[in-house]
């Protein structure tokens, strides 16, 4: 479970400065499929990162299962982080000379998983994902709704409870976004939170829970 | 992270970039070599010079007038001195218990002239003992006679070169050779030996040692050569030496005595500071090394900004993405840095078939040295990028963007 709390975030560009996030409240339960839209420097890529725990807003308090995040070291976050948070990114961010094995299995490695429980958990995703044919392509071996699959791969091979997708389909031909967010939404069906930053009101219209945001704020 | 994994993944990235790599790697390798062949150079030329002192045996001491004037460091090689050595010394040297042989040396450049060809020749007097001492032997006739030291026989044994240049190919036992105004008659011809401590033993002429004082007109003699008949009086007969002569020489110690391994350890020690000057030197090419993985690592970072923010966002800390670039600047200093020991070996074996008198070898230190240098460079010159990686914040090294102030 989330909750946030009068969250705020501000940029300072030059002498200017911008409210990414502006008195920010939310509380999202386990399980939830919520789709985010709004314009071009709404906030919404923020709200992910902060959510994500790759930033910190400025004040507020952020709340993910019952752990204050906001009080967390660097070291604590990246914990909680590879624990309970999944992304997936609009332009895959796979690292090209890995295979679509390897990128699997790059947070596992990292969090220092042995290689053995390693190799059955990738298997498992692979075969999930339909990719083990593919398991042994470098990513520009594949098309861009295979890349996108190898990432929610390596996004879900942790077991996070949340995963977050900041335009998983903004770079993908309509036929393979459909595929990509079907499996986003089977996902969801076994119970992980989604949260889903989309700029194509029909697939946020697919969402259970729709949030619209402008300059800041949730409206 | 796992060291498996860490080496897997740096195994990687190395691959990735191969020629970053092949640069890097070249650098640390010559510079290991660098530092292994001058050390090796160092180290030849060290056992070459201490060869030439070796002829002389453990049991020999030289005696030099003139008193050494701190404990360390070289004696006075050509130290003049108010009181001579004299032949009456070396005689009451040689009735000392334990002394085996003494030789004592009176050493000039003369002109010997024969049939009319005239040549500068070292000219050595000395007694028979002297080729024991020296181990030299000769290949025609004989050696010195035996003779009281101060009793003079106008005999000599020359060197094969003196020979030849002033015999040709004619025979020269039994010849006259002229040294100054008296005739010398040859009684042996030396064989072939190399130079050796600092002599030319193929361009000599040797003669009675009280011959040789009449020539020069000298009293004093240069060296006493004394050979004691066990290496374990050495020190005693030493110490028995210097009271005998500050005896005769009324109370005053103004002679030294030396043995041969006071001496090699002395050139040693000068020979041993030459190479590690040298290996010094050679060191500052790791050093160049060093500031070019830095370089190659700033690009680096520069340039895998996104994977770096990628890394993070998946699990990475910021300690272990600095532990990341550590480890592949210490992998690949450590791996360049084998294989220019390697090489090093390689090459030192090629120049020991070719150059038989000397033979290379780098010391265990220099090894290790080089190598433990290489990696100590590499991590410290890795540092400053490997920082720079660790403290980029995710968001925006996802988005490309370099560390900027956060509000
Ligand atoms: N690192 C940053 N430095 C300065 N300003 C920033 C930074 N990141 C975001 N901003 C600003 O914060 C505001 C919100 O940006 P954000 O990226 O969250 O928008 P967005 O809703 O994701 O937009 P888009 O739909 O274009 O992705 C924008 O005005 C943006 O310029
Ligand atoms: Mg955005």
């Amino acid at each position: 479970m989330i909750e946030l709390k009068h969250l705020e975030k501000r940029f300072q560009i030059g002498d200017q400065t911008v409210h990414a996030l502006d008195d920010v409240s939310l509380r999202i339960e386990q399980g939830e499929y919520i789709s985010v839209m709004g314009p071009s420097g709404s906030g919404k890529s923020t709200l992910m990162n902060i959510l994500g725990l790759l930033d910190r807003a400025n004040s507020g308090d952020y709340m993910l299962d019952g752990i204050n995040a906001g009080k967390l070291n660097e070291a604590e976050r990246t914990r909680l982080r590879s624990e309970k948070i999944g992304f997936v990114f609009q332009s895959y961010h796979l690292v090209p000379r890995l295979t679509a094995r390897e990128n699997i299995e790059l947070p596992m490695m990292l969090s220092g998983i042995a290689g053995k429980a390693r190799k059955q958990k990738v298997d498992d995703v692979l075969a999930k994902l339909d990719l083990l044919d593919r398991a042994h392509h470098s990513p520009n071996q594949l098309s861009g709704g295979q890349r996108q699959r190898v990432a929610i791969g390596r996004a879900i091979v942790m077991k996070p409870s949340i995963l977050l997708a900041d335009e998983p389909t903004g770079n993908l031909d309509s036929k393979s976004g459909e595929g990509v967010t079907q499996l986003l939404e089977s996902l969801n069906a076994e119970g992980i939170t989604l949260m889903v930053v989309t700029h194509d009101s029909t697939l946020g219209a697919r969402a259970n829970r729709q949030l619209n945001m402008l300059d800041g704020r949730i409206v | 992270m796992l060291w498996r994994d860490i080496v897997t993944f740096i195994i990687h990235v190395l691959s990735r970039h191969r020629f970053r790599t092949l640069v890097l790697w070249i650098a640390i390798a010559i510079g290991v070599v660098a530092v292994n062949l001058l050390t090796a150079l160092g180290e030849g030329a060290k056992f070459f010079i201490l060869e030439e002192f070796n002829v002389l045996g453990r049991n020999t001491l030289i005696t030099l007038p003139g008193k050494k004037e701190t404990s360390g460091g070289m004696p006075p090689l050509t130290g003049e001195s108010p009181r001579p050595l004299t032949l009456k010394d070396a005689n009451a040297v040689s009735r000392l218990s334990g002394v085996r042989a003494v030789a004592p040396i009176v050493v000039g450049q003369l002109e010997a002239s024969h049939a009319g060809k005239i040549r500068e020749l070292l000219t050595i007097g000395t007694s028979r003992d002297f080729f024991s001492i020296r181990q030299l032997g000769v290949s025609q006739g004989q050696i010195l006679p035996v003779l009281d030291l101060n009793k003079g026989e106008a005999v000599c044994v020359i060197g094969n070169s003196s020979r030849k240049e002033l015999f040709s190919n004619k025979p020269a036992l039994g010849q006259w050779i002229r040294l100054g105004d008296t005739r010398f008659r040859v009684i042996g011809v030396l064989k072939q030996g190399g130079t050796s401590f600092g002599f030319d033993m193929d361009d000599v002429i040797i003669i009675p040692v009280s011959n040789a004082q009449s020539l020069f007109n000298v009293e004093g003699l240069f060296r006493l050569f004394v050979e004691v008949q066990a290496y374990h009086q050495l020190d005693t007969i030493k110490g028995n030496i210097v009271e005998l002569l500050k005896e005769r020489h009324e109370g005053e110690e103004d002679i030294t005595v030396i043995s041969q391994d006071a001496m090699l350890s002395s050139v040693q020690d000068i020979l041993e500071t030459l190479t590690i000057a040298v290996a010094g030197i050679a060191s500052i090419s790791m050093l160049v090394a060093g500031v070019l993985i830095m370089n190659m690592m700033m690009i680096t970072v520069s340039q895998r900004v996104k994977e770096i923010g990628l890394l993070k966002a998946l699990g990475a800390t910021s300690s272990s993405v600095r532990l990341l670039f550590l480890c592949e600047a210490g992998f690949i200093a450590t791996v360049a840095s084998l294989s220019g020991l390697l090489l090093s070996h390689v090459i030192i074996l090629l120049a020991n078939l070719y150059f038989v008198e000397v033979q290379f070898h780098s010391p265990w230190w220099a090894q290790s040295g080089s190598i433990l240098l290489a990696v100590f460079f590499a991590v410290i010159f890795a540092w400053l990028p490997a920082q720079r990686a660790s403290m980029l914040s995710p968001v925006e090294a996802l988005q490309g963007k370099q560390q900027k102030e956060i509000a």
